[in-house]
């Protein structure tokens, strides 16, 4: 037997492949777990040295993310009448006092509108421009396809200061619609190109047999194609979403008070009154959860979308 | 039902003439083949009939009405694609109602014909599976049910057995035959297979490079074919050919072939030019006295019949005989051809001479 023969791998190579799968999984999640870790500890556990691993866990870091609070000395604080709430006491208890919300779940909230704002346009856009590409004849149509890949040819960083200048002269600084336009824009070619491989993918005939039936071209495409493609266009909307989601330096560059995304913020709670690790690790935690629910709802349609074409159906 | 009529129908893709000028009448109620090798041009064809391609010129009517520049869905016709298109997200219901719900008909009056085309192609068994899982015979079915649920003008079938196996192709070859005879339904039927052509056609066009070589019924195609290439894609083993001495005239009775003088039919034309002599191999007999001699190369038995592969001073000819006829390889005989079969063509142009054979026959296309 040869090493590239392919046959049944015995029971014991079945053991060996999954202990290295889950060390590797291990080794790959440890930051991760870390993170999620820290987010549920108190402020001196969080730096204590040795780490602790065994800890007595604390919502302080959550409380402390989404709330601004004053330090108070302890005659102030006999003064204040008794706490109402649980996170009152648990601040209390730190010599402090909430004077109101922090600003994390509005700068949450805009990277979850211009995160699955910008994913809708550029998936919504990409379809129609790669079903053209895919199934008409439009004239310069390759010369036309390089030219919307060379988009990506730099990095969109490389051009910040055109960007920066003109969306200072179109008043979209700052703006959700202008964060929303930009990552469309970085992000369509990308999608383009997904989208026709595999509207490509689907054959013609199908739309032919609705045109035949008696649809219009129009109704061929959203009846016919749109389901055909749902795998595509699941893993496009992945691979957008997570580009827009995480994009940090167009983000500091042209964001800060109103539109500004999560990723620029969370850095920024390093800064007041010391490092609170707990609370930056209680942001990142929670800023991962929306990437990470939309990618496990679309689980499947992502590793059809990966392998896709590998294997003939 | 309707007839259907194509005149001077031509297509260009850029530089590429894929159909040039085409004339043929499809009548109503026919099962019409479009014959011919791969690239053709007899998909094209079938599809500007369908909508599905607009021509560079050229009319079709359908049932008395112009319809080159409508769309595909207002030509009313039903269309099988060869891999079936079937819509894979739908189970076989959904895919055989489709087309009915797009005309907006009620739900019931849908249920009722769906039910009734099952029956038809019975298939009732599996109305409610997805297609997926179906087999090559029951995915045809399906889309032949799709087709015929809508009672269109006429059928339009791109090589709709070429994805079967062997097995099931001469089933539903019977099937289809069989429906059509019930149905009296026009069909366009385009395959690149001549036994499937004969078998189920009542007319056939043989096209080769985007030109109608001929039309007509079977047995004329293969009786009497019109052009060299007509009589080498039709029948198997191909017409044999062997090179005719001198120039033929008009009125001749006789060619000379090889050493020796065989009957033709009498040419109502001549040519100066050089000129094939073309027979079948089943019109090929032997006979000691002929001066036409061949030495036998190879023998395939095909049960009833076998094909007998001779070498001639003119190049190998096939013959077909019984199968009780006794033969050696390495033998030599003497070759006779049945006169009244012998088609002559003129090298030149390929095409068939005319003669008492073929004349009027030809080319009515």
């Amino acid at each position: 037997m040869s090493a590239f023969s392919i046959t049944e791998p015995t029971r014991r190579q079945k053991w060996i492949a999954g202990i290295l799968v889950a060390l590797y999984a291990l080794i790959t999640v440890m930051p991760l777990v870390w993170i999620v870790m820290t987010g549920f500890k108190t402020g001196p556990d969080s730096i204590a040295y040795p780490p602790k691993v065994v800890f007595s866990p604390s919502l302080e870091g959550y409380v402390n993310l989404f709330t601004t609070q004053t330090r108070l000395t302890p005659e102030q604080i006999e003064t204040l009448p008794p706490p109402e709430t649980w996170y009152d006491r648990l601040v209390r208890e730190r010599e402090k006092t909430i004077v109101g919300p922090s600003r994390f779940g509005q700068r949450f909230l805009n990277s979850v509108v211009i995160g699955f704002g910008s994913t809708f346009l550029s998936v919504f856009l990409g379809t129609l421009a790669a079903y053209a590409f895919s199934r008409f004849k439009v004239p310069l149509k390759d010369d036309l396809l390089f030219f919307i890949l060379s988009t990506r040819m730099m990095p969109p960083i490389a051009a910040a200061i055109p960007i920066f200048l003109m969306f200072r002269t179109l008043g979209l600084s700052d703006t959700r619609l202008g964060m929303i336009l930009l990552y469309t824009a970085v992000n369509l070619s990308l999608a383009v190109w997904l989208l026709k491989g595999f509207i490509d993918e689907i054959p013609r005939e199908y739309e032919e047999a609705a045109l035949i039936d008696g649809y219009t071209r129009f109704q061929a495409f959203y009846k016919v194609v749109l389901p055909q493609a749902a795998t595509g266009i699941a893993s496009t909307a992945i691979f957008c979403l997570i580009f827009a989601w995480n994009e940090y330096a167009f983000a500091v560059l042209l964001t800060s008070g109103n539109a500004q995304t999560a990723p620029p913020f969370i850095p920024t709670i390093i800064g007041v009154g010391g490092l609170d690790w707990p609370a930056v690790a209680a942001g990142a935690t929670l800023f991962l959860l929306p990437v990470m629910i939309f990618t496990i709802v679309l689980r499947k349609h992502l590793l059809r979308g990966i392998t896709f074409g590998a294997v003939r159906k | 039902m309707a007839d259907i009529v194509i005149r001077n129908l031509r297509k260009e893709f850029g530089d590429f003439t894929a159909v040039q000028s085409s004339s043929f009448e499809i009548r109503d109620g026919e099962f019409f083949m479009l014959l011919g090798p791969s690239g053709c041009g007899k998909t094209t064809t079938l599809r500007m009939i369908a909508g599905l391609e607009r021509p560079t010129s050229g009319e079709i009517w359908i049932d008395g009405e112009e319809v080159s520049d409508k769309p595909a869905a207002e030509r009313d016709i039903a269309f099988v694609f060869q891999m079936f298109a079937l819509y894979p997200h739908m189970n076989v219901r959904k895919n055989i109602s489709y087309p009915l719900v797009s005309q907006g008909m009620p739900r019931a009056q849908v249920r009722a014909r769906v039910a009734e085309v099952a029956k038809i192609l019975g298939i009732e068994d599996i109305l409610d599976r997805p297609v997926g899982g179906l087999s090559g015979g029951d995915r045809q079915r399906v889309a032949l049910g799709r087709a015929i649920v809508r009672e269109p003008r006429a059928f339009m079938m791109d090589e709709p057995l070429g994805a079967l196996d062997a097995e099931f192709r001469e089933r539903m070859a019977e099937e289809l035959r069989a429906l059509h005879d019930r149905m009296k339904a026009t069909t366009v039927y385009v395959t690149h297979d001549q036994l499937e052509a004969m078998q189920m056609g009542d007319r056939i066009v043989v096209m080769n490079h985007g030109v109608i070589e001929q039309c007509g019924p079977p047995q004329e195609i293969y009786d009497k074919p019109a052009t060299r290439f007509v009589a080498s894609f039709i029948g198997s083993p191909a017409m044999n050919f062997l090179p005719v001495r001198g120039a033929v005239e008009a009125g001749a009775e006789t060619v000379a072939v090889g050493d020796g003088t065989f009957a033709v039919p009498r040419q109502n034309e001549g040519s100066r030019g050089p000129v094939s002599f073309g027979v079948r191999p089943e019109h090929v007999g032997f006979s000691d006295d002929s001066p036409c001699r061949g030495e036998v190369l190879a023998l395939e038995y095909l049960g009833t019949t076998q094909i007998v592969t001779l070498r001639t001073p003119d190049g190998e000819i096939k013959a077909r005989c019984a199968a009780s006829v006794r033969l050696r390889v390495g033998e030599t005989l003497g070759l006779t051809f049945n006169p009244a079969t012998i088609t002559l063509f003129d090298d030149a142009s390929g095409r068939a001479l005319r003669s008492t054979l073929n004349q009027g026959g030809a080319r009515d296309g």
